[in-house]
This record gives structure tokens, C-alpha cells and sequence, in this order.
């Protein structure tokens, strides 16, 4: 400790610092939980920030109903164990019309399930801030998004009239019903991500470790058969390969890769090792240049 | 990301361990559109092997639709982030962007090149250590460059790289290269910087950005990857007073009471004393908690839980500081401001003030005056507008720690708010407290590079304004002077009459010593409420006896 703070622990108390100002500067705010490797990290800070109390919000996780089942068994577990208030929120009018991946096209579903749903739930529980995992490295138009980033009362997000963001000052006012989403993993990226689950010793969904798993092959991606609401096409069929997840969705419309990698090591070796970034796993980002930043301004996070 | 890729493959484990100890460097690019800044960014993303091969393929692409290289890559396309810039090939806000090294991550503020330029400018600044102003070899310094190297200075920052790039494009010429460098260290020298390293590159062809360039073999000094590796951050910030300011109070239950916060400065052990700045009232830490246990020691930097020995009041906005040296504690601090917002300043309005963790009602009770960030000229406005720079006094609901921001960034610094609309409008440097006027900690860029180009103030006719003393009211007026006398003036003060000069600040006396020098008088200097006084005038010396007819004590 005497020597240098490293990139490591600069990360984590800027992370900190963030997560203790929406506390003490907001009247009802909520940690999105996509029960990824992100939302582990961001979990795990939360705990940091508060100890010994245990962190004063609770989590939403807007379920799709498409997760991966070992996804939700994992987030009952965690919630529990870090003793967070958990909330589940379903677009029921979505889940009622039938809308899937396979039915309407990842654009339309994603638009529905997700983005619809979330407006729902912080809707529903009048929100002022909600806590997201996103991190800039991730893709151009989140690069250039605030910490705090500021939502109009219909959950849009303007990108060419962002607050300016000064040293760790952070504007948090709003009027009722607006609201604030908060990144506090901007500035990591996911090398630093998975040194510090490493470091850290923070539990993940054993998704994103090898192991034999049902897949087909897929629009040029590998999908996991994680029950039986997928439906093979004509010429396709469930082949058992060593896989793992390098990001976590619905299981629809995320992509496996072939590995054998295990241990967290070894996933790190692979990262490190691999020259594909990991948003090329997610169907919706391909839809065209730019979509990204749309969906975000529509209010998806 | 192949650096290092046999450590890798072979030993991921020892690879991690040694990752471990990387540290983190913030740094922001200066330039003008057409400067190469993206070129040069997107340059660094790529030869650290941070573009990976579905980018790479979506930069191909895009190089063809939408590059300005022909069809050849356009590193520019990896940087600009919003489909908008695209469309209209500029980038319009402050991007971070992310590369890593065997040795350390980097964050890179990158911001566009034009007009809202400051405002975008300081923003990203204000987090960074090391400024990378670029100039272009062909164009040597040009006005904006001494506007990067302002603000640069005024946000902080106290490492700068000069980036001459496009030295492809003068045939690598090293006395080109020798007299940039030269002239813009002379042009500087009033800044303040630590260090100035100039780095001969071409961010198009990758000359000295990581591998030593074949081209200038004159150059013995580092690539700019080598230097941002290795230059020294000042651990200065753990060398200072220690500066916790609270932003949360955690009281799970009766028996814990721990103050939360980042620490700004210094260095923290149980046991140490500490002092509420508002209050006075002090105490000792008792533990400093963490979920992986307590620590015997906290520095500048991490975000920590105390417990004090004591039972005294502290709350969300109160500075825990050393009892040795505490931070100015003040309604009145007089700062630089930055406006950010279209709406001009309006004096005497409130806005909301946000410091490290208070958020206090207060106004602009006046602007001193406004610095052109272009000419560095100084010129008295009543407000300020958009992407302005001005010196303001300001009032407070009521008094707030505060330390000079050249002492301290964290605790110098604030935004405002407008209560209103919610914009955050303004930014803002403490300089010092009013009254005190201007200590030894005021430290303005724009008065010390006034000083190259002082304005000239005539004696004539015209400044006489009466038999015995003439007074000359400079008392307003922040810059630098250069004093010019008629003869007719010179023939007044051989009358026995005497000039009053009303001055700001001490280093303008020395314009006032240069003419005395030039013309054989002499004065007298008082400190006053305002600033200075110097009362001017010609020693007369008898003919005979030797003795003093002059009413002045002499000095």
C-alpha cells in the first residue's frame, strides 16, 4: 500500500466514491442487476462502499424470460446472500402478446422485453437513479456518455446535451420525474474487469466457464439449446461442444464460444489471447452502424 | 493486446501477478482540427494492439464510406463516437477512450477541436495529469496552442509533452523541430509547468509514437509511448495536508458510526488527530474499516470509512482535515470561472455552489475581469458567456472549506448549478479568500503570461491632475504594466510634484522601479486595503550643506 495505488484500486474508489454520492444524493435509487460479469463487479462494490451495512437499495433485474436458467439461479443466490432487496420486473404486455426473439426479431424484442420493460419498472417504483454496469470501452457511443447520465421524464437521453462532467463533481439534480443513470464502471475495461474478479475473488454465473453444452449453429453464431422453447430449424441440429459465454444475455441471442478454458485464469488467458471484442456476441448490436446509440437514446441503457 | 503475449501463453498466472502492480495515467490531447489529434489517438488504441479484429473490419469499412485518407485507414474512425461526428466528420464532445500496457492503463480524454473548445477542453482536463499539446511542424505555435497551454495550466495539469507532429511533411528537419521547441519554451516558462518534453512524431506514419523513428536519428529523447510509460506522477497529493471531505455517514446501528470519502490529500493511521474544519472540534481516528479488514494506513485517492474516538458531529458536506493546517474556511472565496453554459452569468443571481461534497446557495457578487483565452488580454465585462474564463468573487449562503486549487484539486474545485434549469453552468478554480486579496497561493497563468506583452501606461500632460500629487489608479487592473513619461511629466516631478500609483498586486511594482531606474527617482511603497501604493517622486538635493529638501523619508 505504501508503494503506488494501482489502476486496480483507483478503479475501484472512484467506483465507490460514485456509488456513496447517488446514495446520499438521491431520494429512491436502484441497482440494475444483469447478473453478468459487470453487475458481479458492481455488486461487489456496492458491498465495499457500505460496509459493514449492507448497501441501502435494491436491485432490479428486468427478466426477459429468455435468460439462461443458470442466470437466475445464480441472482436468487446473491441477492440473498448479500442481502439485497430484489426486485424482478417482466414486461407482462410483451410477455402476454407472445413477443421472443424468434417471433419478432431481436430489434423489435429487444425493444419490447428490454428497453419497454425497464421504463416499466422505474416507472412503476418512481426510481430517481438507477445504477448500470455499462462500461465506455465497451462501444463508441457509450465513450462519450456521463458517469451521470441524465434522463428526461420519458427516459431519453439526449447525447448532444450531456452536462459537463468535471472532476469528480457530479451534477445529481433533477426534477420530478426525470432521472439520473449512474455508470460507475465507466472507466474500467473488461481486461480490468476480470483482474479484479480475479483479485477480488467475486462469484460469477458458471456460464462463462467451459463446459459440454446442447448448441446449434446459428445465423454464423453458436446458440446454447437452454430449453425447449427453441426451435430447430430444418437443417439444424444440437451438437454437445466445450463452450462458454464471454457475455451473458437472453440465451436466444447470445453467442457461445468454443473453449475449454475453466478457470478464471484460463478465461483471462483467453481474453488476452483472442482478437474479437466482446459485443460481437450480441445479435443486437449488428443490426447497423449506430444502433447502439439509438436504442441508448430510446432509453435502453 | 499481444504485448507480452509468451507471458501469456505460457504463465497466465505470473502474467496477472505482474498486472497487478500497473499503475493508471490520465491524460488529455490538445489540438486543432486538422492537428492529427484522432489520427494520433486512434494511432496509440492501435499500436498498443488495442483493436481487435471485428473493429478492425468495421474501420475498414468505414475508412472507405466515410474516411479522409482515400480508402486507406483512417484511424480518426475509431475515436468518433456518436453517428452525428460522423456524419458531419468532426467530434462534438469529451470521449474517453482506453489502452493499456504492460506498465500502465491510460484514460484518454479526447475533445474536439473547435469552437466549444474550452468548455470541453477544461472538462477533460480536469481529471488528467499529463496534457499532450500538439503542434503542427509546418505551422510552429499558433495562437491556439497558447490557448491549450493556458488552460492546461490553469485546470492543473503540470506535465506536458509537445507533440510536433507532421515532421514527415518538413523532411524531419531537426532545427525546425529545435526552434518550436525553443520559442515555446520560452513562451511558457511564466505556466509553471514541471516538465516540457517535446517528441518529434508523425502520428499518420507512427514516427516515435511507440518504436523510435528511423527518420530522425537526431532525437535521443523518448517516443511519447516511453514517456507516458514512465513519466513520474507526483505522489505530491499523499505529501499534502490530509483532506477528507465526508460524503456519507454510515450508522448501520447504534455501536458504528464511520465517516465515508475519498481521501483528496494525505496520508491517514489510526491514531492520527483530526479536526472538523467548519466546527474545530477534533478527535482521533479509530479504525479505518474495509469489507477485507481494517487498515493500518490510507492514502490520497481511496475512498475509506473512519471511526473517530469521539462522539462529535460530522455530516454529509464537513472537511476532516489535519489540525496543523487547515483549509481556508470562507463565504467569500474568490475563484476562476469557467462558464459552460449558453446562458450567460447573471451577477447576483443564486446558483447552487457543488464543492467536494457541499452543495451551498450562493451568487457572483462580480467578475474582476475576463481573459480572451486567445490573446490572454485581460478586459473588464460585467458577465460571462459561453466558454469564457473569468476571475469572479463570489458569496456564499454560508462559509465552506475550501483549499486554493493549486494546493489541491479535489477541495479547490466546484461546478455550479443552476437552480432552475438544473445546468451545470459554470467551474470553478478557488484562487484564494476575499478579502485577503492576493496571498502568496494566487496563482493566475493569465497575469504571469501578461507580463510578455505589458500594457504601456502614458505619464503626460494628461495624467497630471494637480499641483503636489498626481494620482494613477491602477488598483483594477490585474496585468502588467510598462510606464512611459513625457518630458513635460519629468519636468513636473522635478517641480517637487509627486505621482501616487494605485497598484494590485507586487509584481507590478516592478514597472514602477524600472522608471525610477530609467529616471534617476525614488519612492516610497505602502501596502494598503486594495493592494499597493507607491508614491513616486525626484529627490532633490541642496547645493551646498548636503542636506535633504525632500519631504520623503527615504528609502
Amino acid at each position: 500500500m505504501s508503494q503506488h495505488v494501482t489502476h486496480l484500486q483507483q478503479l475501484e474508489a472512484e467506483s465507490i466514491h460514485i456509488i456513496r454520492e447517488v446514495v446520499a444524493e438521491f431520494g429512491n435509487p436502484v441497482m440494475l442487476y444483469s447478473i453478468g460479469k459487470d453487475s458481479a463487479v458492481m455488486l461487489h462494490l456496492a458491498r465495499k462502499a457500505f460496509y459493514p451495512a449492507p448497501p441501502p437499495f435494491p436491485l432490479l433485474h428486468v427478466d426477459t424470460t429468455w435468460k439462461f436458467r443458470e442466470m437466475i439461479q445464480f441472482r436468487d443466490r446473491m441477492a440473498a446472500e448479500c442481502g439485497f432487496d430484489l426486485i424482478v420486473h417482466v414486461n407482462e404486455e410483451g410477455g402476454d402478446r407472445g413477443v421472443s426473439p424468434f417471433t419478432h426479431g431481436s430489434a423489435l424484442y429487444t425493444d419490447v422485453m428490454k428497453t419497454e420493460g425497464l421504463k416499466q419498472a422505474l416507472d412503476r417504483y418512481k426510481f430517481d437513479a438507477a445504477f448500470g454496469g455499462a462500461r465506455r470501452d465497451e462501444e463508441k457511443s457509450r465513450a462519450k456518455e456521463r458517469i451521470f447520465s441524465f434522463r428526461s421524464a420519458h427516459h431519453r437521453w439526449d447525447p448532444k446535451n450531456q452536462r459537463p462532467e468535471l472532476w469528480n463533481l457530479y451534477n445529481t439534480r433533477i426534477k420530478p420525474g426525470e432521472s439520473i443513470r449512474v455508470f460507475p464502471l465507466s472507466n474500467w475495461t473488461e481486461l480490468d474487469i476480470w483482474q479484479y474478479i480475479h483479485l477480488e475473488n467475486i462469484p460469477i454465473v458458471p456460464l462463462y466457464y467451459a463446459a459440454v453444452r446442447p448448441v446449434v449453429e446459428r445465423d454464423g453464431m453458436l446458440i446454447m439449446v437452454d430449453d425447449d422453447r427453441l426451435e430447430l430449424l430444418p437443417d439444424e441440429e444440437v451438437q454437445y461442444k466445450s463452450v462458454r459465454f464471454r457475455t451473458l444475455g437472453c440465451y436466444p441471442l447470445t453467442g457461445a464460444v468454443e473453449s475449454e478454458a475453466n478457470t478464471l485464469p484460463q478465461i483471462i488467458q483467453e481474453m488476452l489471447l483472442t482478437r474479437t471484442s466482446e459485443r460481437q456476441g450480441r445479435l443486437i448490436d449488428h443490426d447497423q452502424a449506430g444502433s447502439m446509440e439509438k436504442k441508448k437514446q430510446e432509453g435502453y441503457f | 493486446m499481444a504485448h507480452q503475449s509468451e507471458l501469456i501463453e505460457k504463465d497466465i498466472l505470473a502474467y496477472l501477478k505482474s498486472q497487478e502492480e500497473k499503475s493508471l495515467l490520465r491524460f488529455i490531447t490538445c489540438g486543432s482540427v486538422d492537428d492529427g489529434k484522432s489520427t494520433l489517438i486512434g494511432r496509440l488504441l492501435w499500436d498498443s494492439k488495442m483493436v481487435f479484429e471485428d473493429q478492425l473490419a468495421a474501420l475498414e469499412a468505414d475508412s472507405k464510406k466515410v474516411g479522409t485518407q482515400g480508402g486507406a485507414i483512417d484511424y480518426a474512425l475509431l475515436l468518433d463516437g456518436l453517428q452525428a461526428e460522423r456524419e458531419q466528420g468532426i467530434t462534438i464532445d469529451v470521449a474517453y477512450r482506453f489502452f493499456s500496457t504492460d506498465k500502465r492503463k491510460f484514460i484518454v480524454a479526447d475533445t474536439p477541436g473547435h469552437e466549444q473548445y474550452t468548455r470541453n477542453m477544461v472538462t477533460g482536463a480536469s481529471t488528467a495529469q499529463v496534457a499532450v499539446i500538439l503542434v503542427d511542424a509546418r505551422k510552429g505555435l499558433l495562437t491556439q496552442t497558447r490557448r491549450h497551454s493556458y488552460l492546461t495550466s490553469l485546470v492543473g495539469i503540470r506535465h506536458v509533452v509537445l507533440a510536433i507532429n507532421k515532421m514527415d511533411l518538413i523532411g524531419y528537419d531537426e532545427q525546425r523541430f529545435q526552434s518550436i521547441l525553443r520559442d515555446y519554451e520560452q513562451f511558457a516558462a511564466p505556466l509553471g509547468f514541471a516538465s516540457i518534453t517535446a517528441i518529434p512524431i508523425s502520428a499518420l506514419n507512427g514516427d516515435n509514437i511507440i518504436e523510435k523513428s528511423a527518420d530522425t536519428a537526431w532525437y535521443s529523447g523518448p517516443t511519447l509511448m516511453e514517456y507516458l510509460e514512465t513519466v513520474q506522477i507526483e505522489t505530491e497529493n499523499r505529501e499534502k495536508p490530509f483532506r477528507l471531505p465526508v460524503q456519507w455517514v454510515n450508522r448501520p446501528h447504534l455501536d458504528f458510526r464511520g465517516f465515508c470519502g475519498t481521501i483528496a490529500s494525505g496520508v491517514i493511521r489510526p491514531g492520527d488527530e483530526l479536526q472538523v474544519a467548519s466546527s474545530g472540534r477534533a478527535s482521533r481516528v479509530e479504525r479505518i474499516v474495509t469489507m477485507n479488514g481494517d487498515l493500518t494506513e490510507a492514502v490520497a485517492g481511496q475512498a475509506i470509512t473512519l471511526t473517530l474516538s469521539d462522539e462529535i458531529d460530522i455530516s454529509r458536506g464537513d472537511l476532516l482535515t489535519t489540525p496543523e493546517t487547515p483549509p481556508l474556511y470562507t463565504r467569500h472565496p474568490e475563484a476562476h470561472l469557467v462558464w459552460l453554459h449558453d446562458e450567460a452569468l447573471q451577477p447576483g443571481q443564486i446558483y447552487l455552489v457543488k464543492t467536494a461534497t457541499a452543495v451551498t446557495p450562493g451568487r457572483v457578487t462580480g467578475v474582476q475581469y475576463v481573459v480572451d483565452v486567445n490573446t490572454l488580454e485581460q478586459k473588464q465585462a460585467p458577465t460571462l458567456g459561453l466558454n469564457e474564463i473569468g476571475v469572479a468573487s463570489l458569496e456564499l449562503d454560508r462559509p465552506v472549506s475550501f483549499d486554493t486549487y493549486r494546493q489541491n484539486r479535489d477541495t479547490g474545485s466546484f461546478i455550479l448549478i443552476d437552480r432552475f434549469t438544473n445546468a451545470t453552468v459554470a467551474a470553478g478554480m478557488v484562487i484564494a479568500a476575499s478579502p485577503s486579496g492576493t496571498g502568496e497561493q494566487a496563482f493566475r497563468p493569465e497575469l504571469e503570461l501578461n507580463g510578455l506583452q505589458p500594457r504601456i501606461v502614458m505619464l503626460d500632460g494628461a495624467a497630471i491632475s494637480g499641483q503636489g500629487v498626481s494620482v494613477v489608479e491602477l488598483s483594477q487592473d490585474t496585468g502588467l504594466f510598462e510606464f512611459e513619461m513625457s518630458d513635460s511629466f519629468f519636468e513636473y516631478l522635478g517641480k517637487g510634484n509627486r505621482i501616487l500609483f494605485r497598484l494590485r498586486d507586487v509584481a507590478q511594482l516592478e514597472a514602477v522601479a524600472r522608471l525610477a531606474y530609467d529616471r534617476e527617482l525614488s519612492f516610497e511603497f505602502d501596502r494598503t486595503a486594495e493592494g499597493i501604493s507607491i508614491l513616486l517622486f525626484k529627490r532633490l538635493i541642496s547645493g551646498g550643506g548636503g542636506t535633504s529638501r525632500d519631504e520623503g523619508t527615504g528609502i
